[in-house]
């Protein structure tokens, strides 16, 4: 370590950037020598075996590169420590590799086989990781690999490798673009991936590598539209901009009859917003009334993306904000531009930068679209603290959006303007007013005046400027203006700036008949400084010589002929070029030249005034927000906004296919529809054995819950994790779970933590029937509330299975005698139904300690118009199963409520979860209309709440079901003393007791609440008791029979205590739960 | 996307760079150099520089240059949102965010940037991931690494970035629960000569610290939602309750965030807390000048203004100033010809002033323009637009925390004409 403080010396002491660092050992002397050594203790500590020596090293070299240094000489050092167990030494290695792996190809592949097991790990993270560091090592030699590795991981479990996967595309992209095809492939693949997570990384990669195929978002257009809320911002920026581009390809411009619905746009827009407000109802209202307009119907994708994108300019990121306006800018009918005007006027209190990018944006939108910012002109009033920049932009957009009725009130701005001590922005004012005179008439005698009192400022750059903007303006009204012009000609006296004494030149030349007496002397003055005045001015004094020589030849001519001659000697070209060919004009030689007959036409013909105009008129055929439209250059990669068809393409083409109702139960789509959200937190509970062993396995979906059972060893933050995961997509998930597959198909339900957006989605899915969406809609209301009841206890590992189970059980929690179940809010009449149903049949069963009844009455397990009018609810009747004691016995109510008689019903192929195995019921051989039956079927739940899927097939159809059991199902009664009891527990002690407390309301403090509540949460026994304020309950899981034992110690004072003894520790787990949240609701 | 990034400093040092592509010449900091020395002062850099190959997006603050490179069509302010995001970022590990401390951690910083960006895409930018991935250093880890060689890598993995809550951190456990909220609103306001009001508007946020264990879920309501004209909200705000309710509900991120920021609707009319009375002459044959001013309250709804401070730049031709303050302290610069005066509390029965003469160049003849006046002042425990939050329910996890919440009003771009 000896050598450690000479390097840190060099660390500091170093110079420029690739400057090798010499003499930071003064001892070694030469440069060779030192050339040699350099680094060489960097070496030796990486080539020790102690990891903090390691790091040491690394971190040191990581601070080289940090500060552009050469680190290359270490690289095979470094490689070598690709492997190293220490996780923050790996990183730096990993840093070190990327950034010098081009430059060693050959040693950096030492290190692939690495990356290349990291890949098969079984951790979804450390997998992400190392696809990550291998596409980023730009080494030609391994794009096989990498594309392997890209085609894998883009179908690998997690969403988070999915991600990284389509990171790696523009990488390998980039590399060998040879790859194109394959790419797209991937491209294709991952684009029909239904999470957030992934979205916006393969728009982002769609867009480096093949924005031109636009034909590969037709399928995920809505998925896309749908999604966006919830994808992460820098995904949302990327996304957005692609759609607008693809909208301009796919809808028909909604400005073109823009006239015949000046007044419909506007109706559909605060419909819209109304919708977002008030629900389902009205939506289809506006959307029905859409196509009652004759001339245009707006695309219905072509709504949804107006819609979907609207919430995001209340984003906190102005990039967002921006790419919403410019969507809205270059989509919106014009009605509806207006709402981009506040988001964006907000940006205006960001960073400097930020406000810069966004002006620019402003001053091409208020040109087109003035009325839109009208109202926020006061937002771009200008601070003398503002940066110059800033300033001119603003006055830009002020200048944009000056009319008759605001013009006072700008003028008043700009004459506080004017005085201002940046001269730079003077001057920018001055012109300012100059195109506000030129633009509004009314104003133009005024703003004349006021830039002539400008004209005696002290300032001689002010003066100039002025000079200059006062040419421009009377050059449209010379005659009146006289007087000005010769107040003009006494100020060559004292300007000096050189382009406005041009100014003053020309026109006193141009209108030398306006002021015939003054002119004359004008050039005499003139001519007497011709020699010191610059070029620009000198061209002047020739012209107005020229001219006056042409329409004052008496006066002039000697003054003429005296400044031509001075001009033939000048030292600039220019100049003298000018004076020879203006002679051969004006002054007839011998051969009298054709051209000097017209030289009075050449030289006093009248001229059009100048149009003063922004130099951000049409900067709008650039895309806005891009780099390209703030340089007005086209950047490399920018991707020409299209014009809107002439035709609209057939928009059947974003249709995917939607299933019937009939296939709408299938496995497949359910499979698809779930996956997201399941896979995700299966990922969070770590190195899951189904998420890698059996990626096909069909009950996907469930599988979650195995893996909850499975993994006692998981840690508390999985659990958390996996708790909020389920908050998200809480009601979701059990919206879908209801409902069976009533709402799948083309409408992906959005898994984020936004309850929205669903109910948006009823208006384009035109082929779902309209009771449904309503349906949802309200089940969706209802749910949320209810599902934050639900949650309000605290996490624990059992938190995601409760809430498992469908919506209705939430209500039944609070059993009816207690507190009647509140009618949800809107429901549907078929739920509404149910509900009546349950309720009947929980108060008729008294509850009573010795035949215990389950709280979860009869459940869906398909929904009528699922089921094509078969309906089958299910019940658990806690009653003992005949077949099998290991089976939890299920009561079947099947009511056909067709106008067929359905045949033929039975249980088909079941596809179990490892474990759990069913019973069937007998065959029904036919249900007549209108009629209801019920069936017995026993299933063996393995002692987990993992849900069984099975097939319910009648003669011509098949649909898929699942039955979730709550885990107080899984059990049955025994019965024993106390002092049984005592023993048994003091046996299950330990990790085997779960204890956790409560308040217990004041409705639960008398026996027969709690005793009801417990029981009719889990199917247990009640153990007597001695003392008064404790209650006990006993009872065996079906499976394994192993106990469980309840204890709920609920003393007067003090909050109380529930203790749940059992082998199985995440049934207790799950059961403390659900016992709490029954007692405490 | 972002190729590189270069940060440099006020004299023009780059000091770190960092690429995720394939190495861009530090050379290509030449085009912004020359941008920079045409802009004579740093804030006037135009933050998009069109360069032969490549372009340079750059952000100024703390006195440092953040400079991005990037080779294709971006929209620009993608780029300048994530160059803030990086200094916030940066801020909010070390606490500040100046050229010594980024030296200072050079390695921590360089792992920062690794994760934010993948091939030049933003991947994790949330500080709450980040802090899961990379442990910003503290005096004590730093002592605690020392001795045991351990590191600030976090060696969990960052399971945030898979969840659906992906700008909280899992696994937070607290003693003390506590739920604190900031209302603070800013006044911007141009005041003309007259003292008449050429435009005033209301800009809030609702700032938040939180400290919960677990997995809360908020909402936030508010007395007089209607007030609100013009919000945006952290990403965790539900933004279909807020439509519908107008109420904000949100599973937070844990610690200190941005929950809203919000713009009261122009309708209102804003209450001006604040007049300044000024008298400035220059007079065109003197070499002196008269300087006064008062600043009273105005508006206040009998809360003190406190926190006063007056700024003004003074025109080039004043050469010094000798005044007097009836409280506070006052510098000028002659350099900047920046006058400022702090002048603390204002008491309403003894008006703070500020009097003297100032001494103009001889022979200049007299600034056109009077110099405006800048102005800065706090008012506890008040929203000045009346806002008011009406409660704050927790639902997800059954312990009670403890919640604050605080009002305050400050001037924000707050100008006087003269």
């Amino acid at each position: 370590m000896s050598t450690a403080p000479a390097y840190s010396e060099d660390k500091g002491g170093s110079a420029g950037p690739g400057e090798p660092e010499y003499g930071h050992d003064p001892a070694s002397g030469g440069i060779f020598s030192s050339d040699y050594k350099r680094h060489d203790d960097l070496k030796e500590m990486l080539d020790t075996n102690k990891d903090s020596l390691k790091l040491e090293a690394m971190k040191r070299i990581v601070a080289m590169i940090a500060r552009g240094k050469n680190a290359s000489d270490l690289f095979p050092a470094v490689v070598k420590n690709v492997a190293c167990k220490n996780i923050e030494v790996k990183k730096l290695v990993y840093v070190y590799l990327v950034r010098y792996a081009e430059e060693q190809q050959d040693l950096a592949l030492l290190s692939i086989s690495t990356f290349q097991r990291g890949l098969k790990d079984p951790n979804q993270l450390i997998r992400a990781s190392a696809l990550r560091v291998l596409s980023s090592i730009r080494v030609p030699i391994i794009v096989p690999i990498m594309m392997l590795a890209i085609k894998e991981a883009a179908s690998d479990m997690s969403p988070y490798v999915r991600k990284t996967a389509a990171h790696a595309i523009p990488k390998l992209y980039s590399l060998d673009s040879d790859q194109k095809d394959q790419l797209i492939e991937v491209i294709e693949k991952l684009l029909a991936d239904k999470t957030t997570l992934v979205a916006g990384s393969v728009v982002m990669a769609f867009e480096e590598v093949c924005p031109e195929r636009i034909d590969l978002i037709h399928k995920n257009y809505r998925k896309l539209c749908n999604l966006l809320i919830d994808v992460e911002e820098w995904g949302q920026v990327v996304i957005i901009s692609m759609l607008t581009r693809y909208a301009r390809t796919q809808f028909l411009s909604p400005t073109q009859n823009e006239s015949l619905l000046e007044e419909n746009p506007e109706k559909a827009f605060y419909g819209s917003e109304e919708d977002e407000a008030k629900g389902p109802g009205s939506e289809e209202a506006a959307t029905a009334a859409l196509p009652a307009r004759k001339p245009y119907v707006m695309d219905p994708d072509h709504r949804l993306l107006l819609r979907n994108t609207k919430p995001l300019l209340q984003s906190r990121s102005a990039a967002v904000v921006m790419a919403v306006a410019q969507l809205y800018f270059h989509l919106a009918p014009k009605a509806e531009v207006g709402v981009i005007a506040k988001a964006l006027v907000r940006l205006l209190r960001s960073h400097s930068e930020v406000q810069y990018v966004v002006l620019q944006n402003v001053a091409t939108m208020s040109i087109k679209r003035r009325g839109m910012f009208e109202p926020y002109l006061k937002s771009f009033y200008i601070r003398s603290t503002d940066p110059t920049q800033i300033k001119i932009l603003k006055l830009e957009v002020l200048t944009n959006l000056a009319n008759e009725t605001n013009i006072p009130t700008v003028l008043r701005e700009f004459q506080t303007y004017i005085r201002s001590m940046d001269k730079d922005f003077v001057a920018a004012t001055i012109q300012a007013i100059g195109r506000c005179a030129t633009n509004i008439g009314r104003v133009r005698d005024t703003c004349l005046n006021g830039l002539v009192q400008l004209l005696s400022n002290r300032d001689e750059l002010v003066v100039a400027e002025s000079v200059v903007v006062i040419k421009k303006l009377l050059q449209m009204q010379p005659a009146q203006h006289g007087e000005i012009i010769k107040h003009l000609a006494k100020l060559t006296d004292n300007i000096q700036v050189p382009m406005a004494r041009a100014s003053i030149l020309w026109l006193i030349g141009e209108y030398c008949e306006h002021v015939p007496k003054i002119a004359p002397d004008v050039l005499r003055k003139m001519a007497k400084s011709f020699t010191a005045e610059e070029d620009i001015v000198k061209l002047q004094v020739i012209n107005l010589a020229a001219k006056l020589y042409l329409t004052n030849s008496k006066q002039t001519k000697l003054l003429t002929q005296y400044v031509l001659s001075l001009a033939k000697y000048d030292q600039n070209y220019d100049i003298r070029d000018r004076a020879r060919f203006t002679r051969q004009l004006i002054v007839p030689s011998e051969q009298g030249g054709a051209l000097s007959r017209h030289a009075k036409k050449l030289f006093l013909a009248p001229k059009p005034a100048p149009i003063l105009e922004s130099s951000f008129k049409d900067r709008d055929h650039f895309q806005l927000g891009s780099l390209s439209h703030l340089l007005n250059a086209k950047a490399t990669g920018y991707q020409e906004l299209p014009d809107w068809p002439e035709e609209a393409p057939d928009p059947s083409v974003r249709n995917v296919e939607v299933p019937e109702w009939t296939k709408c139960s299938n496995r497949e789509k359910r499979k698809e529809k779930e996956k997201p959200f399941y896979s995700d937190s299966e990922g969070e509970s770590g190195p899951t054995e189904s998420a890698d062993s059996e990626p096909e396995s069909e009950s996907e979906s469930e599988s979650k819950s195995s893996s909850e059972s499975g993994s006692g060893e998981s840690s508390s933050d999985s659990d958390n994790e996996d708790e909020d995961e389920e908050k998200g997509g809480g009601s979701e998930s059990e919206q879908s779970e209801e409902e069976g597959g009533k709402k799948k198909t083309k409408k992906k339900v959005p898994e984020g933590h936004r309850e929205g957006s669903s109910s948006e989605e009823g208006s384009d899915s035109s082929s779902s029937s309209s009771e449904s969406e309503v349906t949802s809609e309200s089940e969706e209301e209802q749910a949320e509330p209810a599902s934050r009841r639900k949650k309000t206890p605290p996490s624990s590992k059992s938190a995601p299975v409760a809430k498992e189970i469908s919506l209705l059980d939430l209500e039944d929690f609070t059993p009816p005698s207690v507190q009647p179940v509140s009618p949800p809010m809107v429901v549907s009449t078929s739920l509404a139904a149910d509900l009546e149903g349950l309720t009947l049949t929980d108060s008729s069963l008294v509850p009573s300690l010795l035949s215990p009844v389950s709280s979860i009455g009869r459940q869906e397990l398909l929904h009528r118009v699922a089921g094509e009018g078969l309906a089958v609810d299910y019940a658990f009747s806690r009653q003992p199963f005949s077949g099998d004691p290991h089976m939890v016995s299920i009561h079947i109510y099947f009511s056909n409520n067709s106008e067929t008689p359905i045949k033929g019903l039975h249980v088909g192929t079941p596809k179990l979860p490892a474990g759990i195995s069913i019973q069937e019921f007998p065959e029904i051989e036919s249900l007549p209309p209108g009629e209801s039956t019920t069936a017995v079927m026993g299933i063996n739940f393995c002692d987990s709440t993992q849900a069984a899927n099975f097939q319910l097939c009648t003669q011509t159809r098949q649909f898929y079901v699942s039955i979730q059991p709550p885990v107080g199902e899984l059990m049955a009664p025994v019965f024993m003393s106390e002092n049984e009891f005592k023993k048994e527990q003091g046996k299950l002690t330990g990790m085997n007791e779960i204890t956790e407390k409560l308040t217990l309301p004041d409705t639960c403090r008398n026996d027969h609440m709690v005793v009801q509540k417990v029981t009719a949460t889990a199917n247990l026994g009640r153990v007597p008791c001695g003392t008064s304020d404790e209650y006990r309950f006993a009872g065996r899981t079906l499976t394994s029979g192993s106990l469980v034992l309840l204890t709920l110690d609920a003393r007067p004072a003090g909050p109380a205590q529930l203790t749940v003894n059992s082998e199985k520790m995440v049934i207790g787990t799950m059961l403390v739960k659900d016992v709490i949240q029954a007692l405490t609701q | 996307m972002i190729h590189s990034l270069f940060l440099i400093n006020s004299s023009g040092d780059i000091f770190l760079e960092k690429h995720w592509k394939s190495v861009v010449s530090r050379s290509v900091c030449d085009y912004f150099f020359e941008a920079q020395e045409r802009a004579t002062e740093a804030e006037n850099v135009p933050p998009v520089i069109p360069t032969p190959h490549h372009y340079l997006l750059s952000v100024y603050r703390h006195k440092i240059f953040f400079v991005a490179v990037i080779q294709t069509e971006v929209p620009p302010l993608f780029v300048i949102e994530f160059l803030h995001r990086v200094v916030d970022t940066f801020q909010d590990y070390f606490g500040v965010c100046s050229e010594p401390v980024i030296k200072d951690n050079v390695v921590v910083v360089y792992e920062v940037l690794e994760e934010m960006l993948d091939n030049g895409f933003p991947l994790a930018t949330e500080s709450n991931i980040l802090k899961e991935l990379i442990k910003p250093p503290t005096i004590l880890r730093t002592v605690v690494n020392t001795i045991t060689g351990s590191t600030n890598v976090g060696d969990q993995l960052p399971t945030g970035q898979l969840s659906v809550v992906p700008w909280r951190r899992t696994g937070v456990k607290y003693t003390n629960n506590e739920a604190y909220f900031d209302v603070v609103e800013e006044i911007d306001a141009i005041i003309d000569k007259s003292g008449s009001t050429v435009t005033a508007e209301i800009q809030g946020v609702i700032d938040a610290c939180v400290k919960l264990t677990g997995m809360p879920d908020l909402t936030l309501s508010f007395m007089n939602p209607r007030l609100l004209d013009d919000v945006s909200f952290h990403p965790c705000v539900r933004f279909k309750r807020w439509e519908s309710e107008r109420i904000l509900s949100f599973i937070p991120p844990d610690g200190s965030f941005r929950l809203l920021s919000y713009h009261v609707s122009a309708q209102n009319l804003v209450a001006i807390p604040v007049y300044v009375k000024h008298s400035i002459s220059f007079r065109d044959s003197s070499s002196l000048g008269r300087f006064e001013i008062t600043v009273g309250p105005k508006q206040t709804m009998g809360k003190t203004i406190e926190g006063v401070i007056v700024t003004s730049q003074m025109p080039k031709g004043v050469l010094n100033m000798s005044l007097t303050p009836s409280q506070g302290t006052h510098t000028f610069d002659p350099v900047t010809k920046m006058l400022s005066w702090d002048v603390g509390k204002i008491n309403p029965q003894k008006l703070p002033s500020l009097k003297g003469t100032m001494s103009l160049q001889v022979g200049a003849s007299k600034p056109d323009e009077n110099p405006t006046i800048n102005l800065q002042f706090k008012i506890q425990q008040l929203a000045i637009s009346g806002l008011k939050v009406n409660r704050l329910d927790m639902y997800g996890e059954k312990y009670k925390p403890f919640k604050g919440i605080k009002y305050m009003t400050k001037a924000g771009k707050f100008q006087v004409r003269t």
